[in-house]
């Protein structure tokens, strides 16, 4: 094949010398890609008039896109909410579902002296083991994570899906009339496991006869499959959903269609059925943000686990009015909501 | 699994598998004309995905799912006219050539999105129209009579596709285009000319199998097709460029993916057991092709751009 | 003699030895350049500055040996299943199960690594690269035999096999092989593997890994296999011409599936250096398996037919490919914007530089005709009838639904 050989050779020519002249430019270690311009979408205050305070520049990594109303969108919500009581700026990486791309998003947040950078997704974990050493002076955060590897620059933070999870499941099994109930989630895992399985010990807790069935359908952004979840459910004599994760838009379709109250989780769903969302348990990982970023200031990087609860304001239930719920249920809920803070009741972690 | 052979669950679970079986029947009977022309697209998934989108933006904002088709439609056709050069005229290689239309139909597609939309707004889609009198039948009516629009037309095109491709003379180009393109030039066929139509058809099905998908989600997200697009390409084969091969196929793949959706909502299989039982409409699909094991002959001319000087 | 028909007739027409390879380069770097000009268009509808993003992306892509390290790591994987594409197109079948190949790859060799954890590196490592070759192979040998012996198209069964692995991970990774540390919170991922598993790092205070020599070592052995052994021949024959070959006493079938079983076992191998020369060290599943092949499987084809199905041509042309997707994360950390703009921006480049392939071997040709300013008079080059000898791609590689324009079927081969 003389032909391809030779058009081998001058490719691989062409492909070092490119090679070549870029090596030439820059042969020091890690210079770092230029300074990635502030996305201010958090509203930021002018400096002070005394000594102004750099703006901490909190950086996020995420594996779906940051509008999900999903599982990204309530951390970069969380971060937009401390920038209006904080001079922060913010930057993103959405949609980095190939973790090696992330763990590069990661250290080039890291290179750019960013003073947090949250790695938010659990399957980050592995490399932000090795990319905490390489940085001891970045804080990095992690979640949802219990465990900061013994590091003391990461923070490592969780939700108790599973609370706001039991109090949607005690109204569902409140409102059901036909007693069946549809779950439908991605894959048993992280916080969608937590939620659905709050959800499943709430909803039997308050009804025994209740039969909850759950769905996972194996699959993050298969919206279709959530879709004929949903409208298997519906067959099989559900009248209350629920669900978690970025494909549950399929599905929250499905119960606006056949006027199916729905309870979410991860973001204010409401915009998804403004007629039948009952309730979502929203993040909000502000609390837990505000606290890492004072002890960045004040010198701590990490080595400490967080978890928003209903105990300490992370999660918050919020109702739809538009949706007519019976006050009945509404006030079981607001108690149930206080058992959990004081720990008179105790949600069953699944199995 | 007593409760799954119950009558209202699996007539349920038919029409779910109708429903599912959509998308892909739409796509597959574009491509198998196209394929039949001798000419390869593996990019339906990305021209499904702009279809998709297309269809969701303009319903969004228009309140109206007709307008949302149409410009589907428009979206396929330009989609095909920008196929068809990067084929005929360029002769690009076609299997790579649908590697780059998918990339960017993919990447184009969560860009738009991304930028015009954001947050996921539902959209209405159409509704379900039931056919006066056969929609009446116990069970039968509720399985097949009591869908919406697209899911009629993909059935409805399977005969006229057979007819076309079988008993009009256009469709005699298209095969004779397929197998062998000098001898039909030779006699005053225009080759290309007969790949530029199917291109377009192909496309503007494809983008339409994306707009029925989007339309009864109601919604749109990144990848929204999720490799239903290659699964309907992965179906020309398995009906063997037939177009009641591809219905079968179609469906096939439709009603397993239904029916392992409903063991997973009855508790039928669970936990890990559920993810091996979402491989059998893949599995099944190979293990009756071999079954089956007709040796049909692919267009000899597939995937060969014709060029007269030689 | 009367007039010549072709250059060789002459005997005495020689082209600028320069006109060949500059052609070969230029036409395709004027395809990217188009594309990215299309791209900056993009950017600055998105309110973007093109030029700084761009600057971002040749900096993140080359811009230094740490970010050569990263390219040449992400091409790695490129590169491998991109040598198995050339052997299967070459020999006439057309692989799109490369992620599934690649995941089934990635599984044996991490049930190695956890079934031996504490053998010595120098074994281990070996040990999980040839089970990620074993694991690859059976997932391509399987639509081979399909193909051979029961007439399944390979476009279905491979686009088949990739749902199967996917499923099959997830399974695996729901239970049996997860992490049993995480606790409550549950996630698709194995336990950090063996650290005797580990790719070693190359000598240089980057993170590039042996993976890379490994995928370039293969690339050499691809070469050697089609071009230099008996087997290659045949095996290209059998692309060439299926009937021909068979009615000359060749092994067809077992032919068939031996190229999609070497194929898959360079996609398995990839598998295994995705897993073994990741950061993290494990097989995640976190999110569907795309989260750890990173599309390879469909990448490494274009890498592959970039490199005009010639093992050795892959290496540059997978180098490219790896510097794009490398650097479009820069590219997206530096102007914010959308990350599924690098996609299709990829996507563009792909439609473009394969459009101009073709374009490619007709300016050639006219560029070695007698009568343009390149040539002179004496050769000994062969005939530059354009079709059937510089389209490597429509003659010799063709992906093939068919043999040879009298061939018919193609189900029997």
């Amino acid at each position: 094949m003389k032909a391809s050989k030779s058009r081998a050779i001058a490719s691989a020519a062409a492909a070092f010398a490119l090679v070549a002249s870029a090596c030439g430019s820059d042969d020091a270690a890690d210079e770092p890609a230029a300074e990635p311009p502030a996305e201010t979408e958090a509203a930021t205050d002018e400096p002070a008039a005394e000594p102004a305070a750099e703006p901490m520049k909190v950086g996020i990594v995420a594996p779906s896109a940051e509008n999900d109303l999903a599982w990204s969108q309530s951390m970069f919500d969380s971060v937009n909410r401390v920038g209006e009581g904080r001079d922060i700026e913010v930057a993103i990486s959405g949609g980095l579902f190939v973790v090696e791309d992330a763990a590069a998003a990661l250290r080039g947040y890291a290179e750019d002296g960013f003073d947090l950078v949250i790695a938010h997704g659990t399957q980050f974990g592995g490399p932000l083991q090795e990319i905490a050493d390489d940085f001891p002076e970045v804080a990095f955060a992690l979640g949802t994570s219990t465990d900061f590897f013994g590091k003391d620059n990461i923070f490592a933070y969780s939700v108790d899906a599973g609370q706001g999870g039991y109090v949607n499941g005690v109204m569902a099994a409140q409102l059901t009339a036909s007693n069946v109930i549809g779950v439908v989630g991605p894959v048993p895992a992280g916080d969608a496991k937590l939620y659905i399985d709050g959800f499943v010990a709430g909803a039997e807790a308050q009804n025994p006869d209740a039969e909850v069935n759950v769905n996972y359908i194996d699959s993050f952004g298969d919206v279709q499959l959530a879709s004929e979840a949903a409208k298997a459910h519906v067959a099989n004599g559900a009248d209350v959903l629920t669900g978690t994760a970025q494909m549950v838009v399929g599905a929250t379709g499905v119960a606006a269609e056949e006027g199916i109250p729905w309870f979410g989780t991860q973001s204010n769903q409401t915009d998804l059925g403004s007629d039948i969302v009952v309730s979502s348990q929203v993040y909000h990982w502000e609390i837990v943000l505000e606290q890492m970023l004072d002890k960045i200031n004040a010198g701590t990087l990490g080595g400490e686990a967080f978890v928003i609860s209903f105990e300490n304001m992370g999660l918050e239930m919020e109702y739809n009015d538009g949706f007519g719920l019976d006050a009945d249920v509404r006030a079981s809920a607001d108690a149930t909501v206080a058992g959990i803070s004081d720990g008179t009741i105790e949600v069953p972690a699944g199995e | 699994m007593g409760d799954f052979f119950t009558v209202s669950v699996l007539v349920a679970t038919l029409a779910s598998g109708i429903r599912l079986a959509t998308p892909f029947l739409l796509a597959g009977l574009g491509e198998t004309i196209g394929q039949r022309s001798g000419v390869l697209n593996l990019g339906v998934e990305g021209v499904m995905l702009l279809g998709a989108f297309t269809a969701y933006y303009v319903t969004l904002e228009t309140d109206s799912p007709t307008l949302g088709i149409l410009a589907a439609v428009m979206a396929g056709l330009m989609m095909g006219l920008v196929y068809a050069f990067i084929t005929l005229v360029m002769q690009a290689e076609q299997g790579i050539s649908g590697i780059g239309i998918y990339l960017f139909g993919l990447g184009f597609t969560d860009l738009l999105f991304q930028k015009n939309v954001g947050t996921p707004i539902p959209i209405s889609g159409l509704g379900d129209i039931d056919i006066p009198l056969l929609s009446e039948i116990p069970k039968i009516g509720e399985v097949f009579f009591q869908h919406s629009l697209p899911v009629y037309i993909a059935f409805a095109l399977v005969p006229v596709v057979w007819f076309m491709i079988n008993k009009t003379t256009f469709g005699l180009n298209i095969r004779a285009v397929g197998e062998t393109p000098e001898a039909a030039d030779t006699l005053g066929v225009s080759v290309n000319g007969t790949r530029l139509i199917t291109i377009l058809i192909a496309n503007t099905m494809a983008c339409l199998a994306g707009a029925a998908l989007a339309l009864e989600v109601g919604i749109f997200q990144q990848n929204l097709t999720a490799g239903q697009g290659f699964i309907a390409i992965a179906l020309v084969y398995f009906g063997a460029w037939r177009s009641y091969g591809v219905m079968l196929g179609a469906l096939l793949f439709g009603v397993v993916q239904a029916t392992v959706l409903q063991w997973k909502t009855l508790g039928i299989v669970e936990g890990a057991t559920a993810s091996l039982a979402a491989m059998a409409p893949a599995l099944l699909t190979i293990v009756v092709l071999v079954i089956v094991s007709r040796r049909v002959a692919a267009p000899s001319a597939l995937t060969r751009p014709f060029d007269r000087s030689g | 003699m009367t007039m010549p028909k072709t250059s060789a007739d002459v005997g005495s027409i020689r082209s600028s030895a320069l006109v060949r390879p500059f052609v070969a380069l230029a036409v395709p770097l004027a395809a990217v350049a188009v594309a990215f000009t299309i791209g900056a268009i993009m950017l600055l509808a998105l309110g973007a500055n093109p030029i700084d993003g761009y600057a971002a992306l040749l900096d993140g892509a080359f811009g230094g040996w740490n970010e050569l390290a990263d390219t040449a790591i992400k091409s790695a994987p490129l590169l491998l299943v991109g040598v198995g594409i050339c052997i299967a197109f070459r020999a006439g079948v057309i692989n799109i199960g490369g992620e599934g190949q690649i995941i089934v790859g990635a599984i044996f060799s991490t049930v190695v690594a956890l079934a031996l954890p504490d053998l010595p590196r120098i074994f281990l490592v070996p040990l999980v690269l040839i089970g990620g070759a074993i694991g690859g192979g059976i997932w391509g040998a399987i639509p081979g035999a399909l193909k051979a012996y029961a007439g399944v198209n390979e476009i279905l069964s491979t686009i088949m096999m990739n749902i199967i692995a996917a499923q099959f991970l997830s399974f695996l990774l729901q239970d049996l092989l997860t992490d049993k540390a995480s606790g409550a919170i549950k996630i698709q991922q194995t336990e950090r593997l063996s650290e005797n598993a580990d790719l070693p790092l190359l000598p240089g205070d980057t993170r590039l890994h042996l993976g890379v020599i490994i995928a370039v070592f293969v690339a050499m052995l691809g070469y050697v296999l089609l071009f230099r052994s008996a087997l290659g021949v045949r095996l290209r024959a059998v692309g060439h011409n299926a009937n021909a070959s068979r009615y000359a006493g060749m092994p067809v079938k077992r032919s068939i599936v031996q190229a999609l079983a070497f194929s898959g076992a360079c996609a398995g191998i990839a598998g295994a250096v995705l897993v073994f020369g990741s950061e993290s060290h494990r097989l995640i599943a976190e999110g569907g398996a795309s989260g750890f092949t990173q599309s390879a499987g469909f990448n490494g084809i274009v890498a592959a037919l970039f490199g005009s199905l010639h093992p050795l041509a892959t290496i540059p042309a997978s180098f490219f490919f790896g510097g794009m997707l490398t650097g479009g994360i820069a590219l997206q950390q530096e102007l914010q914007v959308p990350a599924a703009l690098i996609v299709a921006l990829n996507g563009i480049v792909v439609l473009f530089v394969v459009s101009s392939l073709k374009l490619r071997s007709r300016l050639t040709a006219w560029a070695e005709s007698p009568g343009t300013g390149f040539t002179q008079v004496e050769t000994d080059r062969e005939p530059t009838v354009p079709r059937a000898e510089d389209s490597l791609l429509a003659s010799t590689a063709r992906p093939p639904g068919s043999s040879a324009p009298s061939a018919p079927n193609e189900g029997d081969d």
